[in-house]
């Protein structure tokens, strides 16, 4: 069950969006301590996959913004006035 | 050496009734605790003789009156369940208990099961409601508005801990737990410094660093001295600083840490000098900063982050757990507190699968900036309650968990058995066994004790201040061979 973020920054599931951006950096790390002869390939391929992850990212925060507008309360602002909690304990 | 870990929460919920203009706080909990319903049930008092919550851990008696209710107020206002909880009117709150657990995980299990049991009296209870009315609950601790309700945590400890020095130990602990502890708040209440989001629910409440209420002028240590249990072998420490979490890991975290920690105090090993000049201050300072970055002035002259000081804490405990085999819960506790420890440096927003109040900033941020709001938003204050409505459907947090969106740390099924069991290796399984089969002939419950009436004979109150025994291994056999609760009596000698 435990999870462990290694030296590298790498993790054992990549289900979230912090995950994925995680994912990537880790990746981009990965990526920097290999050839040197190569670097500037390495870093476009790199970058491409940023703007890929980044695309997951929005996608993802899209459907969980569609999920939220279908459950957020009708009436918020009069819903909020009206919560009044006596104070407990 | 430190006595076992013994633990439980006591969970206050907000209620309102929507579309209800004669909405009544107290009669809506009672309808809902008593809508709760379970088979078998017998009509049980809550045994308020073996209770003061006017002792003062500090070696005094506050004076002052009492609560006890009438026999028939008794039975409307308390309902001890078969898995060992109690639930209850408190105030103007419902309020679950959990039963005494031994470790952190099937604390979750047991919190978690209660959430299940008020949103199902919940369900009931709006069956009586007048048409277009609508009751609704929220695992929060605040209104908005100035007003809070608790999540108490107990913890059992060695009654030899000297009190100043668990004192000195906790200030800078609790003044900074909230980090990974806490559940996130929009806004700032009881007239504190306005910010946009907070860390923690709780934080602007505490006026105080040590007393004895809980309702007015909060301290950060609540010096509330009723063990429950031998008097001369323990103490119950009764804390009133932390939130109400929805994620199971935080709740992990939040119970998990503070067992080691509390351990550590017993054993002596905090022996790092972490006191802060003003912790009341520090406490809502680190609260109203998500950036993590404030420093805090230490009576040593140091200043720290909220992140250093807790990793103080982590360092401490890892050097007390290599001289000091903890069992596989604590072990696994450790390992993820140093994970999140790790993550709040580098990145916290990366901790919304973990961290409540991470995950509803998550939300929140994603909210404002898609529809172009303020942080004063009606709408954004709606999604701060809903992340902790109970309904499954309708809740943030559970919405979160059914797209697989946050870390669980035990299953469905788990949660559901913890509603009708109780765990098997405290005192706990006693009180719910003998609810379970002998309804009829119980009198009357508190956490020590449990009383019986048996036929014409006076009730017989059995004691039980070994929070302990009363466990599966101790009593199953005795209760098996025992038919009837006089079987049981009799049984005993």
């Amino acid at each position: 069950m435990a999870r462990f973020i290694t030296k590298s920054g790498s993790r054992d599931q990549s289900q979230d969006s912090g995950a994925i951006w995680m994912a990537a950096s880790s990746e981009q790390k990965q990526k920097s301590k290999g050839g040197e002869d190569n670097s500037s390939d390495e870093s476009s391929e790199g970058g491409q996959k940023m703007a890929k992850k980044g695309e997951e990212l929005k996608e993802d925060m899209d459907s969980l913004m569609e999920e939220i507008d279908s459950v957020l309360e009708e009436n918020a602002e009069e819903f909020v006035k009206n919560y009044v909690q006596r104070g407990g304990e | 050496m430190a006595i076992p870990t013994v633990m439980g929460t006591e969970i206050e919920y907000g209620i309102i009734v929507k579309n209800d203009p004669d909405f009544d706080p107290i009669s809506s909990c009672v309808l809902l605790v008593n809508a709760y319903r379970e088979d078998p049930e017998g009509r049980i008092l809550w045994d308020y003789d073996q209770e003061n919550p006017l002792a003062d851990a500090r070696g005094f008696q506050v004076d002052g009156e009492k609560y006890t209710p009438n026999q028939q107020e008794n039975i409307a206002r308390n309902k001890t369940l078969i898995n060992g909880a109690r639930y209850y009117v408190d105030h103007a709150h419902p309020e679950y208990s959990s039963p005494e657990v031994t470790n952190a995980r099937d604390l979750v299990i047991h919190e978690k099961a209660g959430e299940r049991i008020v949103e199902v009296s919940r369900r009931e209870a709006n069956v009586l409601l007048p048409e277009g009315a609508t009751m609704l609950l929220h695992k929060n601790n605040s209104d908005q508005k100035g007003n809070s309700y608790g999540c108490h945590e107990n913890y059992l400890m060695d009654r030899r801990t000297s009190f100043k020095r668990i004192v000195e130990s906790l200030l800078p602990f609790f003044a900074t737990r909230q980090i990974y502890c806490g559940s996130g708040k929009v806004g700032s209440e009881n007239r504190n410094q306005p910010c946009d989001f907070q860390i923690s629910q709780r934080a602007d409440f505490f006026e105080t660093e040590v007393a004895l209420d809980t309702m007015v002028k909060r301290p950060i240590i609540n010096t509330r001295d009723e063990p429950h249990a031998d008097r001369e072998k323990y103490r119950r420490l009764h804390m009133i600083v932390g939130d109400s979490n929805m994620s199971e890991y935080t709740i992990y975290l939040r119970n998990g840490v503070t067992a080691i920690i509390l351990s550590m105090i017993e054993d002596g090993a905090i022996d790092r000098d972490l006191s802060l000049i003003n912790p009341v201050r520090a406490i809502k300072e680190v609260s109203h900063d998500p950036s993590l970055s404030r420093e805090m002035q230490l009576d040593n002259g140091k200043r720290m982050t909220a992140i250093e000081i807790q990793n103080e804490f982590l360092d401490m405990a890892l050097t007390y757990a290599a001289k000091n085999p903890l069992d596989a819960v604590s072990v696994d506790v450790l390992d993820k507190w140093q994970h999140v420890m790790q993550r709040l440096a580098d990145n916290p927003m990366d901790l919304a699968r973990e961290i409540d109040w991470v995950a509803k900033k998550h939300i929140l941020d994603g909210f404002i900036e898609r529809k172009g709001l303020e942080w004063d938003d009606a709408r954004v204050k709606m999604l701060d309650l809903q992340y902790h409505d109970t309904r499954p459907d309708k809740g943030l947090y559970y919405m979160l968990e059914r797209q697989g969106r946050v870390e669980r740390i035990c299953s469905d099924e788990e949660i559901n058995a913890a509603a009708h069991r109780p765990p098997d290796d405290t005192r706990a399984y006693f009180r719910g066994e003998c609810l379970r089969r002998y309804p009829g002939e119980v009198f009357g419950v508190n956490w020590d004790s449990i009383s019986f009436a048996v036929g014409e004979e006076p009730v017989r109150r059995i004691m039980m201040n070994e929070p302990l025994k009363g466990s599966r291994a101790y009593v199953e056999e005795l209760l098996d061979k025992s038919e009837s609760a006089s079987e049981l009596l009799a049984n005993m000698g």
